[in-house]
């Protein structure tokens, strides 16, 4: 057990998968100016992320491996993740229609998110097994969340304070962004 | 447009990890150094450009509905070669590159162009947006990559051991660490951005 929440923690405030690894910086800077799209996107990352992780770890393992087919790991895997973000977004639009509204275009936008296909590439590349996989992939979601929802915070602030002209919008935003890494980076040696 | 304003276009008026903000992991990550970067916007440029051709070829053939499932595996396919190609015959550089080499598949560049542009473009525009977007790509990262290496560890197109590249800074310069870190990649990105507004507003005023 020891090993799993120093794992968590690993992944969630060391090693953050935005500000560290530099893993899905597009919806990162793209989703972060208000906090409810910041919310959503966060939740949806969680749900589709920890199912990506499970199912491209069971793909890899029991069809890709058997069948000595390693080096088509980055079709098979966009595919998967393509496929199960379709599905999902028909499953919850069957069953929870309300949560549908909630992520929105969220949902699709996942597919071309690069901290699932990262994550998924991670957990084969560091030989965890299907257990350590979960929750590896758990909990960089969590810490994706994590850094949207605090970036969202501050760049809310924003609207009232002045900003130099020239560094209007990306460019303080990204510079926001080092200096939250900056913080972040003041973890590590948590683990 | 003409043929070379397609590919003039992108590599200052809609370069893309300044202007698109897209492909913004890549940019961060691999920029240490001049030569990485170099490394990792050629290998996008490869798979822009041969995805860009083919998604063009075949955009009568692709059913709509299917369309973005198709560009997917059309760009997978190329990516993969890239990734064998590196591993075979650069293999210190895609050390380096790692994980990001197939994480060109989910650049977002490479399917905005695919599904914004050559779906619906001729073979030869097609093909010079992918060439002008590549290049102006790879030098974004050549120049965010040198910044960074420069002030981070005082040289400049440092590649291995073996090919040192160049001493610039003088003798008792103390290496501005930050600059290689996370948070510095965030920073220098942020002020080059910042920087190019400056210029694009000095532009306009000219102008106008």
């Amino acid at each position: 057990m020891a090993d799993f929440i120093l794992l968590m923690i690993s992944a969630i405030l060391v090693n953050n998968i935005l500000l560290i690894r530099f893993l899905g910086n597009c919806p990162f800077l793209g989703v972060s100016r208000s906090m409810d799209t910041a919310t959503g996107m966060g939740l949806a990352v969680i749900f589709v992320l920890t199912l990506a992780g499970m199912i491209t770890w069971l793909v890899h393992t029991y069809i890709l491996v058997p069948l000595a087919l390693e080096y088509l790991r980055t079709i098979a895997f966009i595919l998967v993740i393509a496929t199960l973000v379709q599905f999902v977004e028909m499953v919850i639009q069957k069953t929870a229609p309300p949560l549908y509204e909630a992520l929105g275009i969220y949902l699709p936008l996942i597919t071309t998110n690069c901290a699932v296909f990262g994550v998924a590439i991670i957990n084969i590349n560091e030989g965890y097994d299907l257990i350590t996989a979960i929750f590896f992939s758990f909990a960089s979601a969590c810490g994706f969340a994590l850094a949207l929802v605090l970036m969202a915070g501050m760049r809310e602030r924003f609207a009232l304070v002045d900003i130099p002209k020239p560094l209007e919008g990306t460019a303080i935003g990204l510079i926001t962004a080092g200096l939250i890494a900056l913080a972040f980076s003041g973890f590590l040696g948590l683990v | 447009m003409s043929i070379t304003d397609e590919f003039t276009k992108g590599l200052w008026k809609t370069v893309a990890p300044f202007r698109l903000v897209l492909g913004l992991c890549p940019t961060l990550a691999v920029t240490t150094s001049g030569i990485n970067g170099i490394g990792m916007g050629l290998a996008t440029t490869f798979v822009l450009v041969f995805s860009n051709l083919f998604v063009s070829l075949l955009r009568r053939f692709i059913p709509t509905q299917v369309r973005i499932a198709s560009f997917i595996v059309i760009i997978a396919s190329f990516v993969v070669i890239v990734e064998l190609v590196m591993q075979a015959y650069f293999y210190p550089l895609f050390k380096i590159l790692g994980i990001f080499i197939p994480l060109i598949v989910v650049n977002c560049i490479i399917l905005g162009r695919a599904e914004a542009f050559a779906s619906k473009n001729g073979l030869l525009v097609s093909l010079a947006d992918g060439l002008g977007i590549g290049i102006g790509f790879t030098l974004s990262l050549f120049v965010l990559g040198s910044l960074r290496e420069l002030l981070g560890s005082g040289t400049l197109l440092f590649y291995d051991s073996s090919h040192p590249g160049f001493h610039v800074m003088w003798e008792s310069f103390e290496p501005f660490t930050f600059m290689l870190k996370p948070p510095g990649a965030f920073v220098a990105l942020g002020l080059l951005l910042g920087a190019m507004n400056l210029i694009s507003r000095h532009q306009a005023r000219k102008g106008g």
